[in-house]
């Protein structure tokens, strides 16, 4: 995992080893410093001359200077590997999820990947800034500071050896409890975000009930709940003061005790007075190092976990593949499914799609029904190799689509998804999307076909107005047939529509199919739909049922051969005769 | 759009000065909630803040007994320095008890703080009117709840306290050096002067940074979320070069301005550290020389004075000391306070998110008429009673003061109403209608027409403009909206499900309705069979407005939602959105049974629905163009004749 991810250092390497570098330099200059002003205070203790201070103070000047500068370079190196780390694994993880088939999307949900590659991935910035800066700062001055105060306070730095074990112990005791408890607020947390989410979004029905006192109520209940835990878990942490502060002062107090006896006893020949003060200087450094080992170890194991959810993706291999000699040009609209069985993933108990045997000729319209899960989006996408098929093989235009390049199968068969979307931008920029060099006569050409045309002219800035995100501004109608015009603007050989038209009144509806009819009558046309007045003048119609066809033929064949066809036109067109009639 | 992930969009942050006017507003608001918390916390802020300059004097007085005892030997200042030592511990015992107090206490002000925020954000969105929810993004909403909240804990929490502590810090420095020498405590306001210039450039470049980063990082965000959201039609359409293309401008655009804020903000350090060390040398320069002079150049400080009458005397070696110690500490405080810049730049802008929701205005109500439970004796007079009767009237009160009571039947009619929800855009046009108790009124028109905006009228979630809308005779601008809502009922093309078991849903239409109640409903709306087959039945789990559902079930709960809360009026807006035929079959029969004996306004999709309506009206950008029952309108052949027979379904 480390490995992995240290991989996206790459063009960063000389600032991330620079970092480091400068950073033992500052530490080192940041240990001398207390050492030379030792022998500053001592000077002035034993009354030299001005000139012995100019020497201390001079040196102590350039120590200074130096310091500064290694202090600068590490933070501007650091600003850069850190946020040029994050830019590398922010573009492997896009890049790699580009590169995802459909059943590597299925296997991670759309939300899991937002959050890998936004909160994740700050995450383990975060992380990664503290183990090329703090974490060699922190056990560099901690040795450092040590093997000074030896030097310096010999018999003295032995309070350390008492003072340590007890900061230590304190802090990891407060990370132990407090750890566990922050990542069960974090989660209540969650749910307290999501159930505010939930009620906006229901805000309609909360008011048609008259239950926002209720809701108020029950929300308080729950915040209530969420300020106890994180109260638990906030007071360990703010202990966190106090134990460094105790610290701190014990040192002072024994250092301080311990000195004076000590450099009076031997007459200040074995210690002094600037000792005493560079000493008081190291023990701060050696407890301000051991928190922040501390604070490393917690941001570090937090981490841990994005670290995880990111390599998962990096590591996760795409499942379809362009073949090796692949074939550059789809010759014409021919559909052919032979023994086709599919089922989702090697391990799923169920077929999804089984046996199935089907031939469509180019220009065909074929029109799909049958109930929810009876396997027809998973049919039709097939076709286009968004899966690959299990068993048996799917031919388009003859040739195995397994044998295509990706791209030239997928421009050649153009999908409207169920759950299709819309992008930021105006809708030509939408449109676009089927062909970047489209002429705007094309747009429009292939808006009439779709009906969108209309629409989009009355539009304060026709082609040009802006679709928000997810396509709020438009209706559910209205983004459909934008879906529709941008797929017909790849002049694909195959069009699958499914359930694109679902909200799209029966009438333009009728026209779409109409348009499609007479202006691309050499397109294979693929319709899946509900109601069955969607497809019953097409050319072929098949019902599916729990993953097989149950029928196939014509409008009129079917109605007398097939019993769920049959079922669903009388429901959809008598319904409500019988028990009201 | 159901798996659209919660993570709001950082709500971008305009560039330049911010305001630090919402900051006072939030200490005020911790005060008033936490009067006597405070000032113990401040209180012991103020201790501990002197006992952290303690060391100073500490130290001074320990050198100086050395430097006694380097003459005189240990037996003679030995008690002194050990009672200096005693009093140091008991100093530091109390600095100790007053910050493990002050922290302690913190951590209750801020949860509590932050708890009585949220729910102060809470209760005020649930009054805020409809037309709020109508016009802002639902990110928006969720970003004060997550973001904006916890940039407040932060501040809260620590960048206030430390504010204070490390002020206190300077200015109890400030003091003891003033005391000490009047010359050294000059040079430190060199230092001073210093520091500021560099927190003011370093700093508000840091700022300046940090503002573009949370920019670029909302850019990218949003930029991601809608990728991954349409991430299948990105590869159906062959598009993944482009959306790689657009991602690497970006997210370059991200590298540069969060390497500028990392950069501004990790030199800030080293600098000011730096200036500390300089000024040291500095100090310890000035003091050289002082104590070099022989007495030629004389110490100014409080502390000659008290001990020897003038303000004048030659420098001590041990003041030196101390000094220099207080320059180290100085810098280090002035440093961390220059730290919290980002933090409350950041607070700021969220505290001005939050209190502009906490300010928005609530709906209005000014309703007098109540709902109320009512008794009917033999000879058809009401009468007002406590229990629960399932017989309702509208008490009126009268100009006169007394009250009348109107039977709750169930009579709507509209009287020229016009509407807009924007000024200048009128969308309804002179509407009157009339829908007696028990009839049913359909809507049939093309999307925009107007059809759902006259159902946002019969509950008020929108106010009519002009004309008039009478509720069984009364003026449903009269009528306490509350009241007014429980007597509707409203099933949605968009279902809503709460997190909680099936049950609770179904609830949710009464709050006291019985398991028998919620389960006959149930029944009555087709929902009982497949409720029963889910794993646990009515006590299964549903999370996420009910994603482990399908679409046709949630219809069926929240028919059945309705049907608990068993109102006098129903409306309907049908779903047109895919389901498969057998679900759609149970969904209409639910529907059907839920529709009869009451009045109900139904948005009809379906040619089933329309027919059975007692009236059907036509609507056209915001006119009632044909009005009749099914049977009138055919015959007289006119666009709902040819809504009918061009299709069987109407949009």
């Amino acid at each position: 995992m480390i490995k992995r991810l240290s991989g996206c250092i790459r063009e960063f390497k000389k600032e991330t080893i620079l970092t480091p570098t400068f950073m033992v330099g500052e530490v080192v200059c940041e240990c001398i410093i207390p050492l030379l002003t030792k022998d500053l205070i001592n000077s002035i203790q034993v009354g030299t001359t001005m000139s012995t201070i100019l020497h201390y103070g001079l040196r102590l000047l350039v120590i200074a200077m130096l310091s500064l500068l290694c202090g600068f370079a590490s933070g501007w190196f650091c600003a850069t590997a850190s946020s040029g780390f994050a830019k590398n694994l922010r573009h492997d993880l896009f890049y790699r999820v580009q590169d995802f088939s459909f059943s590597n999307i299925d296997r991670f949900s759309t939300s899991s990947l937002v959050t890998r590659l936004t909160t994740d991935i700050s995450n383990v910035q975060m992380a990664f800034m503290m183990i090329i800066r703090t974490a060699v700062r922190a056990p560099m001055m901690l040795v450092i500071a040590i093997v000074m105060s030896i030097r310096v306070g010999k018999e003295l730095s032995l309070v350390f050896a008492g003072i340590i074990p007890i900061l230590l112990f304190g802090l990891i005791m407060l990370a132990k409890n407090a750890m566990p408890i922050f990542r069960s607020v974090f989660k209540k947390y969650d749910a307290l975000n999501n159930s505010v989410q939930e009620n906006v979004q229901g805000m309609r029905v909360v008011k048609s009930f008259v239950l926002e006192d209720y809701e108020t109520e029950k929300f308080t209940k729950a915040s209530d709940s969420v300020r106890a835990d994180f109260l638990r878990a906030e007071k360990i942490l703010a202990l966190n003061s106090p134990i460094m502060q105790f610290c701190i002062y014990a040192s002072m107090i024994l250092i301080s005790f311990f000195a004076s006896k000590l450099i009076i006893s031997s007459g200040g020949a074995y210690l002094n007075v600037g000792s005493l003060t560079s000493m008081i200087t190291y023990s701060m450094q050696v407890l301000m190092s051991l928190m922040m080992l501390s604070m490393i170890f917690v941001m570090i194991t937090m981490a841990q976990a994005s670290a995880k959810r990111i390599a998962e993706v990096l590591d996760e291999q795409p499942d379809i593949h362009d073949p090796s000699e692949p074939v550059y040009e789809v010759p014409n609209g021919d559909v052919v499914f032979e023994n086709v069985s599919f089922k989702y993933s090697a391990n799923a108990e169920r077929m999804a799609l089984s046996d199935i045997d089907l031939h469509i000729r180019s220009g065909m319209t074929v029109g799909i029904i049958g109930g929810t899960g009876s396997s027809k989006t998973t049919l039709v996408q097939l076709i286009c190799r968004l899966y690959d098929v299990t068993e048996g093989c799917v031919k388009v235009g003859g040739i195995d689509v397994r044998r295509y390049d990706l791209e030239t199968l997928r421009n050649a068969v153009a999908v409207v998804l169920q759950k299709n979307v819309l992008f930021s931008g105006t809708i030509r920029e939408n449109l676009r999307w089927g062909d970047p060099d489209a002429t705007d006569e094309e747009l429009e050409r292939v808006c009439r076909l779709a009906q969108a045309d209309e629409f989009i002219q009355q539009m304060p800035d026709k082609y040009d107005t802006y679709i928000e995100q997810g396509g709020t501004n438009v209706s559910g109608g209205q983004k459909q047939r934008i879906c529709i015009a941008r797929a017909l603007l790849k002049k694909p050989k195959i069009l699958i529509l499914d359930d694109s038209t679902s909200a799209v009144d029966t009438k333009t509806d009728a026209k779409i199919r109409q348009a499609m009819r007479s202006e691309i009558p050499d397109t294979t046309k693929i319709i899946i739909a509900q109601r069955v007045s969607s497809i019953q003048d097409a050319d072929l119609i098949l019902v599916m049922d729990n993953g097989m066809i149950h029928g196939m033929g014509t409008h009129e064949q079917l109605l007398t051969s097939d019993e769920i066809y049959r079922e669903v036109y009388e429901s959809q067109n008598k319904a409500g005769g019988e028990q009201n009639g | 759009m159901a798996d659209r992930p919660s993570r709001p969009p950082r709500a971008p942050m305009a560039h330049g000065k911010a305001d630090l006017k919402p900051l006072g507003r939030v200490i005020k608001m911790v005060f008033q909630d936490y009067p006597a918390v405070l000032i113990i916390v401040m209180i012991c802020i103020v201790i501990s803040a002197i006992v952290g300059v303690a060391p100073a004097v500490y130290i001074e007085t320990i050198t100086s007994y050395i430097e006694q005892g380097l003459s005189s030997g240990w037996d003679s200042v030995g008690p002194s320095i050990l009672r200096a030592i005693t009093v140091m511990i008991c100093i530091y015992a109390l600095g100790l008890v007053c910050t493990t107090v002050y922290t302690q206490l913190m951590a209750h002000v801020t949860q509590g703080f932050l708890h009585k925020l949220r729910v102060k954000m809470f209760s005020g969105m649930q009054k805020l009117p409809i037309r709020y929810f109508d016009q802002n993004a639902r990110g928006d909403s969720m970003s004060y709840y997550t973001n904006d909240t916890d940039t407040l804990r932060q501040l809260v929490s620590q960048t206030i306290p430390h504010l204070f502590s490390s002020g206190l810090t300077v200015i109890a420095l400030l003091a003891v050096m003033f005391y000490y020498s009047i010359p050294l405590m000059l040079v430190i306001f060199v230092g001073i002067f210093a520091m500021t210039r560099v927190t003011r450039i370093v700093g508000g470049q840091s700022a300046k940074y940090f503002m573009r980063q949370q920019n670029s990082i909302g850019k990218v965000e949003g930029f991601i979320e809608e990728m991954m959201n349409g991430q299948k039609v990105v590869k159906v359409f062959c598009h993944e070069k482009a959306a790689q293309a657009d991602f690497d401008q970006i997210n370059e655009e991200l590298f540069h301005d969060s390497g500028n804020a990392q950069r501004f903000s990790n030199i800030f350090m080293p600098i000011m550290g730096n200036i500390g060390n300089i000024l040291y040398v500095l100090t310890a320069f000035i003091g050289g020389l002082l104590i070099c002079s022989n007495g030629a150049l004389k110490n100014i400080s409080l502390q000659n004075l008290i001990q020897g009458g003038s303000m004048l005397a030659p420098l001590q070696i041990a003041v030196v000391a101390s000094f220099l110690g207080m320059t180290k500490q100085f810098t280090g405080s002035v440093s961390q306070v220059s730290q919290q810049i980002n933090s409350i730049v950041m607070a700021a802008a969220g505290a001005s998110r939050v209190f502009r929701l906490i300010d928005e205005e609530p709906e209005e109500d000014n309703g007098t008429v109540t709902l109320v439970n009512c008794r009917k004796d033999e000879n058809g007079t009401i009468s007002e009673c406590p229990e629960h009767t399932g017989f309702w009237a509208w008490k009126c009160p009268q100009d006169d003061g007394s009250v009348s009571l109107v039977e709750l039947r169930g009579d709507v009619r509209f009287f020229d109403v016009d509407f807009a929800y924007v000024e200048d855009k009128q969308v309804l046009f002179d509407i009157s209608l009339y829908a007696k108790p028990g009839q049913k009124l359909a809507f049939v028109g093309a999307t925009g027409a107007g059809k759902t905006t006259i159902t946002n009228l019969i509950n008020r979630f929108y106010d009519i403009a002009d004309g008039k809308i009478r509720y069984d005779g009364v003026n449903i601008n009269r009528i306490r909206k509350a009241d007014l809502r429980r007597s509707l009922g409203i099933v949605l093309q968009d279902v809503n499900l709460f997190t909680g078991t099936v049950m609770d849903n179904i609830r949710y239409g009464k709050l006291d309705a019985t398991d028998e109640e919620c389960i006959h409903a149930a029944k009555l709306a087709n929902a009982h069979d497949f409720i029963m087959r889910l794993p646990e039945g009515y006590n299964t789990m549903l999370t996420s407005n009910g994603t482990n559902l399908s679409q046709g079930q949630r219809q069926l709960i929240s028919i059945a939602r309705a049907a608990v809360a068993d109102p006098p009026v129903m409306i309907l807006d049908e779903a047109t959105s895919s389901i498969d035929t057998r679900t759609e079959l149970l969904v209409q029969r639910g529907m059907d049974a839920l529709m009869k004996d009451r009045t109900v306004f139904v948005i009809a999709h379906r040619l089933s629905t329309v027919q059975n309506c007692n009236a059907i009206m036509v609507l056209e950008h915001g006119h009632i163009i044909e009005r009749g029952t099914h049977d009138d309108l055919i015959a007289q052949k006119g666009v709902y004749y040819q809504l009918y027979t061009g299709a069987f379904e109407l949009e």
